[in-house]
């Protein structure tokens, strides 16, 4: 058994409702995200088009941050799923270093390295993950790829030519696959990502990787003492425009 | 949004997208990286003048050389650590070993290293100053066990060129980031251990005789020179990946980052680089001694400006 994903860029409408699921579901804390949901703008006005890109992680079979991670927090399950197990984790970063597709997060309520896992909790009990049961389109297909009489299977082979997946020159072999999508919404630098230019929000950086509130030496003390309860307004209040000059890039 | 800003029609636009992730590893991965080079260069060094001269010649460098090294290594050690979100376990990297890691096998190797080199000190220090702890039993031991110095040696010289370039195969591992390419950052990792450890040893070489001292003029002149032509082979003909030519893209077109390149090869490479020529000519120690201070400063800012600047293109 080898699960993978499928999301159909052509059914997207970018509602969002599988990113919340995501959220909910894994109690995904504020400032990360396992699964996001991209909006890129192509043409000049009047001929415009909008386009909505689900990310998250690939569950690459020939994952990087499985190889990298020096402790195996990050490690394959028999599905194919590439799990990780937070208390082992030393928050080194190198997964995130290492992940071709910018799918790990570093918890800030955890300071462990986190990611989407499939939802592999639910596929455990017989359920489907949350952000395809939150999907009002069923543009996320989830299945077993190599039973050739699954859904996901069937529709790759519908969609063949159509079918693909981000990054292939890294050799990853990801078991998340998109068909409708093209270079500008699949290739990181194939489009603009202009600091501050935004619908609803600011594109930006985050300001901190991990924990905002805790110094270097409450690492040390945390785990022995204790760390100060962080609720959802610290988060807010984080410092997080586009002041910080070094985290700015020039939008390749 | 800038409103003066100029979007080509063909390119497409992100619109609404999460904050990412800036600067992962910053600071203190690129001084654990310096202080390891000076950890392992002054061991690669020293094994160097110690095979062409005679010990005589460099009085200092049987308790020096360990000295500096077991310094710059805890630097190191301990900035690996601080760097960590959860330091405290760092032990899983013992209890829990991932043998495809290169973190993995670049740990285990530094701490043997470490602890090789901690008993080079203690054996070079308590040599050097026979009247330290004599009433000690563990220094009388340690003095009984004197030879041990000269059998460890080779291995330290052995591991110290792992040790040295490990962390390149760290950053080949971190295959997001396409500027790091292993041939290259091997090799120049092998270079800056050079730079820093001749560097290192010409302040402490006020008493050692002119020829050990040419030599170690040479070494900082040849690796700054070949370090050198690396980074400008890189910085201006590195075609052929996407991801690297977007990266160069962003340095070149000016910003801090293109300042700090510049000033890392001013400080670590070019100003050495003559002071050292001229040095080999006519000898003069006040300034290879500033240029030993500048090729430490410009090292941090050229391995600074190289761990950070992949770092700042989007990977999705």
């Amino acid at each position: 058994m080898k699960l993978g994903f499928l999301v159909d860029l052509n059914l997207c409408m970018g509602c969002k409702g599988c990113e919340i699921a995501c959220k909910v579901e894994n109690e995904v804390p504020l400032s990360s995200w396992r699964l996001r949901v991209k909006y890129i703008d192509i043409g000049t006005f009047p001929d415009t088009s909008r386009s909505f890109t689900p990310l998250r992680c690939n569950h690459c079979e020939n994952a990087p941050c499985e190889r990298i991670c020096p402790v195996s927090a990050l490690h394959y399950l028999d599905n194919g799923i590439v799990n990780i197990d937070s208390s082992r984790c030393i928050g080194c970063a190198g997964c995130m270093m290492a992940c071709p597709y910018g799918a790990i997060y570093m918890d800030p309520e955890s300071n462990t390295a986190d990611k989407c896992t499939y939802c592999a909790h639910r596929i455990e009990s017989g359920m489907m993950p949350a952000c395809v049961v939150a999907c009002p389109v069923e543009a996320n297909i989830f299945g077993d790829v190599e039973d050739e009489k699954s859904h996901i299977s069937r529709y790759i082979m519908e969609h063949q030519g159509d079918v693909q997946v981000r990054k292939p020159e890294k050799h990853t072999n990801p078991k998340h696959y998109y068909v409708g999508g093209g270079n500008q919404t699949l290739n990181p630098l194939a489009h603009e990502r202009i600091e501050g230019y935004g619908l609803f929000n600011n594109i930006t950086h985050l300001d901190t990787i991990g924990d905002p509130h805790h110094s270097i030496l409450d690492r040390f003390t945390g785990p022995i003492f204790g760390h100060e309860h962080l609720d959802n307004k610290s988060f807010i209040d984080m410092d997080n425009d586009d002041s910080h000059e070094s985290h700015e890039e020039g939008g390749h | 949004m800038d409103h003066g800003t100029v979007i080509e029609a063909t390119k497409a636009v992100v619109t609404l997208d999460v904050a990412l992730p800036g600067i992962i590893w910053g600071w203190m991965i690129t001084l654990n990286m310096w202080a390891k080079s000076i950890g392992t260069g002054v061991i690669l060094v020293g094994a160097f003048l110690l095979y062409r001269h005679k010990k005589e010649d460099m009085p200092n460098l049987r308790w020096m050389m360990p000295l500096i090294s077991f310094i710059a290594l805890n630097v190191f050690l301990l900035f690996t650590l601080v760097d960590l979100h959860q330091p405290l376990r760092m032990v899983n990297i013992f209890l829990h070993p991932h043998w495809t890691s290169a973190i993995t096998v670049g740990a285990w190797m530094a701490s043997l290293f470490t602890g090789l080199v901690t008993l080079m000190l203690a054996i070079g220090v308590l040599d050097a100053f026979p009247e330290l702890g004599r009433h000690l039993g563990i220094a009388k031991k340690i003095r009984e066990k004197s030879s041990l110095y000269e059998k460890v040696f080779p291995f330290v010289v052995f591991l110290a060129l792992p040790v040295t370039m490990y962390t390149a195969i760290i950053m080949a591992e971190a295959s997001a980031r396409e500027l790091w390419a292993a041939p290259a950052e091997l090799v120049q990792m092998l270079f800056a251990a050079f730079m820093v450890g001749s560097a290192s040893l010409i302040l402490i070489s006020e008493k050692w005789s002119a020829e050990a001292r040419r030599d170690l003029t040479l070494i900082l002149a040849l690796s700054v020179a070949l370090s050198f032509t690396m980074y400008m082979g890189e910085y201006f003909f590195s075609f052929k990946a996407a991801e690297v030519e977007a990266t160069l893209a962003y340095v070149h077109s000016g910003g801090s980052y293109n300042t700090q390149f510049w000033a890392a090869m001013v400080l670590g490479y070019i100003i050495p680089f003559f002071i050292a020529m001229g040095s080999l000519k006519v000898e003069n120690r006040t300034m290879l001694k500033f240029a030993a201070v500048t090729t430490f400063i410009g090292l941090y800012l050229a391995k600074s400006t190289w761990l950070e600047i992949p770092q700042m293109i989007p990977l999705s």
